[in-house]
């Protein structure tokens, strides 16, 4: 493979020539190299960030189909900018042995051999059932990257601790879904004002921290890493702020969702912004921005949970939970830029670079020899949120209809085109 | 008046002078159903479907009482029976009713929101009848009408205490909405565990001991416990709770003269409310019921016949 040049980008505020070949980097430059075989394309004054890493999709494949396929699931997180994907184990069956997650490496393989790519993480108890261990050693060896019960927190303390120290032994890290199931059981929103309005059952913030702060304490004593998936309350990131302090290893992520919006959306029983845990208070997402800054949060994950329209068609206690969020994660995190909240570097960081560290995947730097993994970015592009504009088979998200800045408009990975909107 | 609204879901929707025009709507009904003719031809060649998704008598049989009357057809569903149980959503079941052009489809529902839920899929009118926890704007309509029966337009000032499970109760929220907007001040009495987390919210003094509660009140709304509160943890057992907020003659000896005293029903006896309390003087129980029917027919009235037929109320 020869080289290749791409015109007109702009890295770190300098507009440029970035050099790649074979799949890797060789350089960035401000002037355009002598080299007339190479092959050049225009970037059109797009940013170049290294390709997302979302660590946290739910792509439904294998059983639920009717809501997202891993084909429909990829292509999503292709125009959305995700590379790499970490994809949860609440299939049917659910991923608790090497065959499901053969199965769903082998999709990846038939509908995207270039990528976006899919990390299988495997279940962390059998069936999801929080009584027994999934056979954690065979998933590694089949592929997958966590652990993680993720839907179905795990309620014996006792499993838990021995579910970390037996990934632990493989090198491999447990994500935790933290919710007390208990003082959540029942609920479909966030308890507070508007729940008591629309008499809803809600779901106390308490029901996280407290497992947040188990989570904390059994990290610090096992010496043992742990991440928190989906952080949505402002007492969690107390919990987790202190850990950090104490150098207690455990890492944390939030989504898009939790950055936005919040309980009062569901004034009128909105399903779209049905999600679990629940949108919380204005004062937690304003926690939660400002945790984005301080490093109390490593990541942001969408929680990607496709569903079917007719399945949000429901009253709302019935509906199921889950925003679809790989088509306008980027977008709408570009908003933070542009109040002010952070730099477009710390949201590479945020959504690429501390993701593929926390998780040992290969990340792009711009540097000589890094994987050639890149999407390129129009700041300024002005797109509507509509179901066609959406590549995701679920369509659910409160975005719908909604104007955002900032698109992906073209995306490589190892230096191919995996796609453009060009 | 000019009604203008497709459906009724809740209390927040009405504006204080339509909800004074349905009490005097309902007045003129109250008096038709005390003639021996008490059909009148209002709604005749009107079909209304009574959807009862969760077991119901009284306010079943009042708004089928209530259409009769007003020579409407009304139409039964139940859930038990009916296609939801074979796995129908709520959206086909409720587009599959309105196919048949009824002109309002009254719903009772277990689910919040459901009512609005249906009226956003629906061209027809769609009355609740009561949706989960969170509205029961006919029951909150007629316990205002029974008052205004005995303290005429003299609401402003007044102290009303809810009694019981507010956490879970439609009625709580919809009659803490009309009887704060007449202008009533409002109590509500209910050990914490029945209370709504974010109660700071609401425009409410709170109470856990009855008796203070009851001090200078004018009137006092007495709610159902349901009985699978005790099995869900909120309560050690229904006589504890029946020894702390059981209202009895002895907590209205502080109370202002001529408390009136009401429930939905159907009443546990002896559980939230004395038995020799709700037989006395003071009960409008069986007002309330009285009321319901008439408050009805004036919602049927002002949602089907109006604006379309400008049709009146035969005179006497």
């Amino acid at each position: 493979m020869g080289l290749k040049i791409f015109k007109n980008v702009i890295l770190n505020q300098k507009t440029g020539f970035l050099l790649v070949e074979d799949g890797k980097i060789v350089d960035f430059r401000q002037e355009l190299p002598e080299d007339s075989s190479a092959q050049v394309y225009d970037g059109r004054e797009c940013h170049v960030l290294p390709s997302l890493i979302d660590v946290h999709v739910h792509l439904r494949e294998p059983g639920f189909e009717y809501k997202e396929t891993i084909k429909s699931g990829l292509a999503a997180a292709a125009a959305g900018g995700f590379g790499q994907v970490l994809a949860m184990a609440n299939t049917s069956p659910v991923n608790d042995s090497a065959s499901i997650t053969e199965f769903m490496l082998g999709k990846n393989m038939e509908s995207h051999p270039a990528g976006p790519f899919l990390y299988p993480v495997g279940a962390l108890t059998r069936n999801l059932q929080g009584a027994q261990l999934s056979p954690l050693a065979e998933l590694k060896e089949a592929g997958c990257r966590a652990f993680s019960n993720d839907g179905l927190p795990v309620k014996d303390n006792e499993l838990f601790r021995r579910a970390v120290e037996y990934a632990s032994d493989l090198g491999m890290i447990v994500i935790d879904h933290c919710e007390d199931t208990y003082l959540a059981a029942g609920g479909v929103m966030n308890e507070g004002k508007i729940s008591s309005y629309l008499g809803l059952k809600g779901i106390p913030s308490v029901a996280e921290s407290l497992q947040v702060a188990r989570d904390i304490l059994l990290a610090a004593y096992l010496d043992t890493p742990i991440h928190l998936a989906h952080i949505s309350c402002e007492e969690s990131l107390e919990l987790i702020a202190w850990a950090k302090e104490k150098s207690i290893p455990v890492t944390a992520e939030t989504c898009p969702h939790y950055l936005f919006w919040d309980e009062e959306i569901i004034q009128d029983y909105n399903t779209m912004a049905k999600v679990n845990p629940p949108l919380r208070k204005k004062k937690d997402v304003l926690a939660m921005r400002n945790a984005l800054k301080n490093g109390v949060i490593d990541i942001i994950a969408t929680d990607h949970a496709p569903h079917a329209d007719f399945e949000k068609e429901v009253p709302f206690a019935e509906a199921p939970n889950g925003i679809s969020g790989l088509d306008t994660a980027l977008s709408l995190c570009l908003k933070l830029i542009r109040r002010g909240v952070m730099e477009l570097d710390d949201l590479t960081w945020l959504m690429s670079l501390s993701p593929g560290r926390i998780f040992n995947l290969p990340v792009n730097t711009f540097q000589k020899g890094d994987p050639a993994d890149f999407i390129l970015l129009d700041m300024e592009y002005e797109w509507q949120v509509t179901p066609e504009e959406m590549l995701s088979m679920g369509k659910n998200t409160p975005c719908m209809g909604m104007e955002l800045m900032g698109r992906v408009m073209a995306h490589f990975m190892g230096g191919k085109e995996i796609f453009s909107r060009f | 008046m000019n009604w203008t609204h497709k459906d009724l879901l809740d209390i927040e929707s009405l504006s204080i002078e339509e909800i004074r025009h349905i009490f005097q709507t309902s007045s003129r009904f109250i008096e038709i159903n005390s003639r021996s003719i008490k059909k009148v031809p209002i709604l005749r060649g009107k079909s209304v479907v009574l959807f009862f998704a969760e077991p119901s008598t009284r306010t079943k049989t009042s708004f089928d009482m209530a259409a009769k009357r007003l020579s409407a057809d009304s139409f039964s569903l139940a859930s038990k029976g009916s296609s939801l149980q074979k796995g129908e959503s709520l959206k086909d079941t409720v587009l599959t009713l309105e196919a048949m052009k009824p002109d309002a489809i009254v719903m009772r529902h277990s689910l919040s929101g459901s009512a609005g839920f249906i009226a956003r899929h629906l061209k027809c009118s769609v009355l609740n009848a009561g949706d989960g926890w969170h509205a029961h704007p006919t029951q909150a309509l007629l316990d205002g009408f029974t008052l205004s029966r005995t303290w005429g337009d003299d609401f402003q000032g007044k102290t009303l205490l809810i009694l019981g499970d507010i956490a879970h109760s439609r009625v709580a929220r919809s009659d803490i909405k009309l009887f704060t907007r007449l202008g009533c001040r409002l109590r509500i009495c209910a050990p914490r565990t029945l209370i709504p987390h974010d109660i700071r919210n609401w425009p409410v003094e709170v109470y856990h001991d009855l008796y203070e509660a009851c001090r200078e009140v004018d009137a006092v709304i007495s709610l159902r416990l349901q009985l699978e509160r005790q099995e869900a943890g909120l309560l050690p057992d229904i006589r504890e709770y029946s020894v702390r907020f059981c209202l009895g003659q002895r907590h209205l000896e502080t109370a202002a003269p001529g408390v009136k005293i009401m429930h939905p029903g159907p009443m546990n006896r002896g559980v939230e409310i004395s038995s020799n309390l709700a037989d006395s003087k003071d009960s409008l129980i069986l007002d309330q019921v009285e009321s319901g029917v008439a408050v009805r027919m004036a919602l049927l009235y002002l949602y089907l016949a109006r604006p379309k037929h400008e049709q009146e109320i035969p005179e006497v």
